[in-house]
């Protein structure tokens, strides 16, 4: 199965996606996550005013079957949470990467995060087939 | 656990041919979902599924003594299910623990027990650790048989197209011998795990693929899709039907799990019976309720219930949004105190606690055919 993964994007190994534009950055989920998920019906996130670590838990998202935690791939403090996909939670899987994306935050300075291209998360999903 | 470590179903090869999602589950790689859990649990209540549930464990009782044996190690009166009759019992220890809770098939000349699929060795075991003074034989077949399940309102408009005897005439809890698509021997069941009527299928696993494939072919006009355990799960949770590991362990006795009517004291004696008299006689602590949520949140299984004052007070059971009701629910055990309807609690989800109130079970009444 093949899943989009546009290039001008970065993303993690718990499959956040990040858009990062200046000192600020769009956070989501991939599509391959929001397809393994399944039907996505609940979206939990922290508060604008959050100032996180790398990899520290954003929030969570619920499909019918599961919750997963939610990783912000990089330092920094919530500024925004996308106040739609919590009332219609299915923007996810519809469109994880523009309508569904899921908090903007402040990048602290010095941020840090093990952030991957397009190119090497899409290795990292066909290693994770075997 | 790795992938190369679990067990696989004659159907396998179908559920990764349909692009279902397969995971880990008592120890089998089984299909999650095909189309989406919703659309499944959807198409089960409006037209009908197909489950491919091989994983379960078959076990003949046979031989003289194979009633008065079942007596011994069931809860329920064996003998009151008669020829082609099915119903449901419990395993329970000597403690009044649950082993497993099982279905029993009277097949005149011997009964047929199904058993959970992560529970196959242990309940093998336990039935011959139990056997000493009966003449019984007992032959595990789990390896050899196939089991599907086909359920929902239109369950039975596509089985009578597809079966040599009269499907329609089998009574809820009645099993048949018979042949599907003419070749299939099978034995044909009205029972299932869903809330709605419907039918389980067995056969040999040769005849698994052919059986999966030609359901699949004349459903279609009916609306029948293929469905996996993610399915499954919430259609059962809906009807309230317990789920070993969770309603059910050994750590959680008959009475608690509201399955008393199980248990059936006045039989006389069986493995369990003295202790669950003594259960039944005091009452108990704690018991299993239905609840819905009152504040935004999701309960799922191993959630911490806490009383309104902050005091710890049980524990989810299984808990996910019901895809009939529209409602985020839950089943949990919780002291008898918080027990009635209306009574309400918290449910710790991400270490917040979350308000619940206790409802009428089931959420979803079963639509069985009587």
């Amino acid at each position: 199965m093949s899943f989009k993964i546009p290039a001008d994007l970065q993303y993690t190994k718990s499959h956040e996606w990040i858009r990062i534009e200046g000192d600020e950055a769009l956070v989501g989920i991939t599509d391959y996550a929001q397809n393994t998920l399944g039907d996505v019906v609940f979206v939990d996130l922290k508060e604008v005013g959050t100032t996180l670590a790398a990899e520290d838990t954003f929030g969570a998202i619920e499909s019918v079957k599961a919750a997963s935690d939610l990783f912000l791939p990089v330092d920094g403090e919530i500024i925004a949470v996308n106040s739609e996909v919590v009332d219609e939670p299915e923007l996810i899987n519809s469109d994880p990467y523009s309508d569904g994306w899921l908090v903007k935050i402040r990048l602290s300075a010095g941020s840090v995060g093990a952030l991957m291209s397009a190119d090497a998360y899409q290795k990292y999903l066909d290693s994770l087939d075997h | 656990m790795g992938a190369e470590t679990l067990a696989r179903t004659p159907l396998y090869g179908r559920h990764v041919a349909l692009g279902a999602r397969m995971v880990p589950f008592g120890g089998w790689e089984m299909p999650v979902q095909y189309s989406g859990i919703v659309d499944e649990h959807h198409a089960v209540r409006k037209a009908a599924g197909l489950f491919d549930i091989s994983h379960m464990g078959e076990v003949y009782v046979g031989g003289r003594d194979a009633l008065a044996f079942l007596q011994h190690i069931c809860t329920q009166d064996v003998a009151t299910i008669g020829p082609g009759q099915a119903n449901y019992s419990l395993l329970c220890y000597p403690s009044g623990g649950i082993v497993d809770d099982i279905f029993i098939y009277n097949l005149v000349d011997e009964y047929l027990v199904v058993v959970n699929a992560s529970n196959i060795a242990k309940d093998v075991a336990w039935m011959r650790q139990n056997a000493e003074g009966f003449e019984v034989t007992i032959d595990d077949a789990s390896a050899r048989m196939a089991m599907l399940a086909l359920q929902g309102p239109l369950a039975e408009a596509i089985l009578t197209e597809a079966a040599d005897v009269d499907v329609v005439a089998l009574p809820f809890h009645a099993v048949t011998r018979g042949a599907l698509f003419e070749n299939i021997p099978a034995l044909i069941a009205r029972t299932g795990y869903t809330g709605e009527d419907g039918f389980e299928l067995f056969v040999g696993n040769g005849y698994a693929e052919s059986l999966w494939d030609q359901l699949l072919l004349i459903g279609a006009e009916h609306g029948l899709k293929p469905c996996g355990l993610g399915a499954r799960d919430s259609l059962r949770f809906e009807a309230c039907l317990a789920l070993y590991g969770h309603e059910i362990a050994d750590t959680i006795n008959p009475y608690e799990a509201k399955l008393g009517w199980v248990v059936k004291l006045a039989k006389g004696d069986f493995v369990g019976a003295e202790a669950l008299r003594q259960i039944k006689a005091q009452g108990v602590a704690r018991k299993l309720v239905g609840f819905e949520m009152v504040g935004r949140g999701i309960a799922r299984g191993e959630y911490e219930i806490r009383s309104v004052d902050g005091a710890p007070a049980g524990l989810v059971t299984t808990g996910m949004p019901a895809p009939t009701l529209g409602k985020n629910l839950g089943l949990g055990l919780v002291p008898a105190a918080l027990s009635a309807e209306g009574s309400e609690f918290d449910v710790v989800v991400r270490e917040k606690p979350i308000r619940a109130r206790v409802v009428k079970t089931p959420f979803y009444r079963p639509q069985y055919k009587k």
